[in-house]
């Protein structure tokens, strides 16, 4: 009787492992799979000319010179807003802000405004740079509604990194006479440096990933010069990638898996640099 | 941490002004930086609404809501989003279908069962599909699961309600993997060694222990999913078909409401009420997205505080 108890539970023990070990197993294969299909369609779509040259023929010839660089603008002045306001409110939330309901509902403002969907952000966008502001559709205004998106994520890790530097370091800089600015500038955010980079890389790679904040903010589907300033309409990668496929007949399949391995492969690259170096000064700084 | 430091203690120790000042300064700008999201939020909230008046006042939430005509460009409009809605249910109960057994199976694993070095390289790997564009996922659903959909069920068109459910579900599975491991994992060891003293193998230890002590977390999980689908845009504009009727089976096409508002916007006349109609569509989706995440999170919450984190 007891034996067969004991044989049950190691059957089941069995089945359960392997059916939650197929799950797990399932769950990798299907990135792995990813990574490879997007890699082997988009890469005939590659060369140099692809990478620097304007499209031609609504998209189906040439290349994603214009759209490559409209992301990277965009990128660059989001991260001019959301770097610092993101950082300087993780400092808040872990240096400054009282224990007290005030600070809790600035943390679930935090963490539900990482879950606003992204085309709510463009029509908040829409409605607040494009119109009230009078920025018109333009680089500023989707960049400064991408980076009420990209905040959170920077908030959240720079907060975390902050929290991880151990109080002595703080005690010893106040002992030693310096004011609390002092200790957070000098001493606090250099030494959560990895953190917070990691956070920041993650953050932007995704507003470089986004399309529905952008849609009415300034993206355009084509242009075949480089935009000039920060008023100026831009295209962007992963809008590029929308509407060739749904307003575009016989839309080229090699350009636009080209296009979607650029950006993907720029995005997780970017993540894994970040990743690694953290990785790396965390080896060298040890507490 | 502010339990600990106090910079009055330093400030009475003769500090010039000038640097009393700048630390005042300096206080009061990044506390402002801090109420950032309150602000932010309530931005939102408040362009939503004011641009919704005007459909609010003309048609009204109760007709909008529950009206299932949409033909936007007649003339005069018809503005019912009841099919908009329902769409956006289908396709995220769809979702829900694909990734909530797998993914919590994978979490399980995962955290109860895999050794050291599969949890690295799988947490790699779900930060990475975490990373991936929706427009990237659209594209590989147009590729592969549209054209799928078609052969297996002998149809006209493959952009179906399945299809886009079936992305989604696919991109929702780095949200539920990741948020219910960090349940399992803030269950506190001693609640495990207990139970196998007690001669309770793994799996009994994982279904009788962890998994009942993590639940209220691994709820939270999935309601975070849930919110991620809802509110997803790109991927589902891309393969449901778009077809704004009320849908009978998974295997027509469907419109969501992110996918009306991504679809129209563009070509509506600013401050009309087709226009306010779309900010209504937003609104509704940001109420239903802000009450899944707030409740997700106060449980979340109240789980980190019950085990002490």
């Amino acid at each position: 009787m007891r034996l067969t108890r004991v044989k049950r539970a190691r059957a089941a023990e069995a089945v359960a492992r392997a059916i939650l070990g197929a799950s797990a197993l399932l769950v990798v294969a299907a990135a792995a799979f990813l990574v490879l299909y997007i890699a082997k369609k988009g890469l005939p779509g590659l060369s140099w000319e692809f990478l620097t040259e304007v499209p031609k023929n609504r998209g189906r010839e040439g290349g994603i010179y214009p759209a490559l660089v409209g992301t990277l603008y965009v990128v660059a002045c989001t991260g001019l807003f959301a770097v610092p306001l993101g950082v300087l409110g993780g400092v808040y939330l872990s240096e400054y802000a009282p224990k007290k309901r005030s600070t809790r509902i600035i943390r679930l403002a935090v963490a539900n405004m990482a879950g606003v969907p992204s085309i709510v952000y463009g029509l908040f966008g829409l409605a607040a740079f494009v119109l009230a502001a009078g920025f018109g559709r333009s680089i500023i205004a989707a960049s400064l509604t991408l980076t009420c998106m990209t905040l959170p994520v920077i908030v959240t890790a720079t907060e975390e990194a902050l929290r991880q530097v151990p109080a002595d370091l703080r005690h010893a800089a106040l002992a030693l006479g310096a004011s609390k600015i002092r200790t957070v500038l000098s001493v606090v955010l250099p030494a959560a440096a990895p953190g917070i980079v990691t956070g920041v890389v993650l953050g932007l790679a995704r507003a470089a990933g986004e399309t529905a904040p952008i849609l009415f903010t300034g993206a355009v589907f084509q242009m075949r010069r480089l935009p000039d300033g920060l008023g100026s309409q831009f295209m962007a990668l992963p809008y590029h990638i929308y509407t060739q496929v749904t307003s575009v007949p016989n839309w080229n399949r090699d350009l636009v898996w080209g296009t979607a391995l650029v950006l993907v492969a720029s995005v997780s690259a970017a993540s894994a640099a970040a990743a690694i170096w953290r990785s790396a000064r965390r080896r060298r700084i040890s507490w | 941490m502010t339990d600990t430091l106090r910079p009055s203690d330093s400030r009475s120790r003769g500090r010039t002004a000038l640097s009393r000042a700048a630390e005042t300064f300096a206080k009061g700008f990044i506390t402002a930086t801090g109420w950032l999201a309150i602000v932010v939020l309530a931005a939102i909230a408040a362009f939503l609404v004011w641009n919704s008046l005007r459909a609010l006042g003309e048609a009204g939430l109760g007709r909008i809501v529950t009206g299932t005509d949409w033909y936007p460009t007649s003339s005069p409009g018809k503005f019912g989003a009841a099919p908009l809605i329902v769409g956006s249910l289908i396709v995220t109960l769809v979702a829900l279908v694909v990734a909530v057994p797998v993914g919590l199976a994978a979490a399980v694993y995962l955290s109860e069962f895999a050794g050291r070095r599969l949890k690295e390289v799988s947490k790699a790997v779900i930060e990475f599909m975490a990373a991936i564009p929706s427009v990237v996922y659209g594209l590989v659903g147009v590729a592969l699961v549209v054209p799928a959909v078609k052969r297996a069920f002998a149809l006209d068109s493959g952009l179906t309600a399945l299809s886009g459910g079936i992305v989604l579900g696919v991109m929702a599975l780095p949200t539920i993997v990741s948020i219910s491991e960090d349940a399992l994992h803030a269950v506190p060891s001693s609640l495990r060694h207990a139970s196998l003293a007690l001669g309770n193998t793994r799996w009994q230890t994982t279904y009788k222990v962890t998994v009942p002590a993590a639940s209220s977390g691994i709820f939270a999980a999935v309601m975070l999913g849930v919110g991620r689908a809802i509110g997803e845009t790109m991927a589902v504009l891309m393969l449901t078909g778009n077809a704004a009727v009320m849908p009978r089976s998974l295997l027509e096409s469907v419109r969501t409401m992110t996918g009306t508002i991504a679809a129209e916007m563009g070509e509506v006349v600013q401050g009309g009420t087709h226009y306010s109609v779309l900010f209504v569509v937003g609104l509704v989706l940001f109420a239903a997205t802000f009450s899944i995440n707030l409740a997700a999170d106060l449980v979340l919450e109240k789980q980190r505080k019950r085990w002490g984190v």
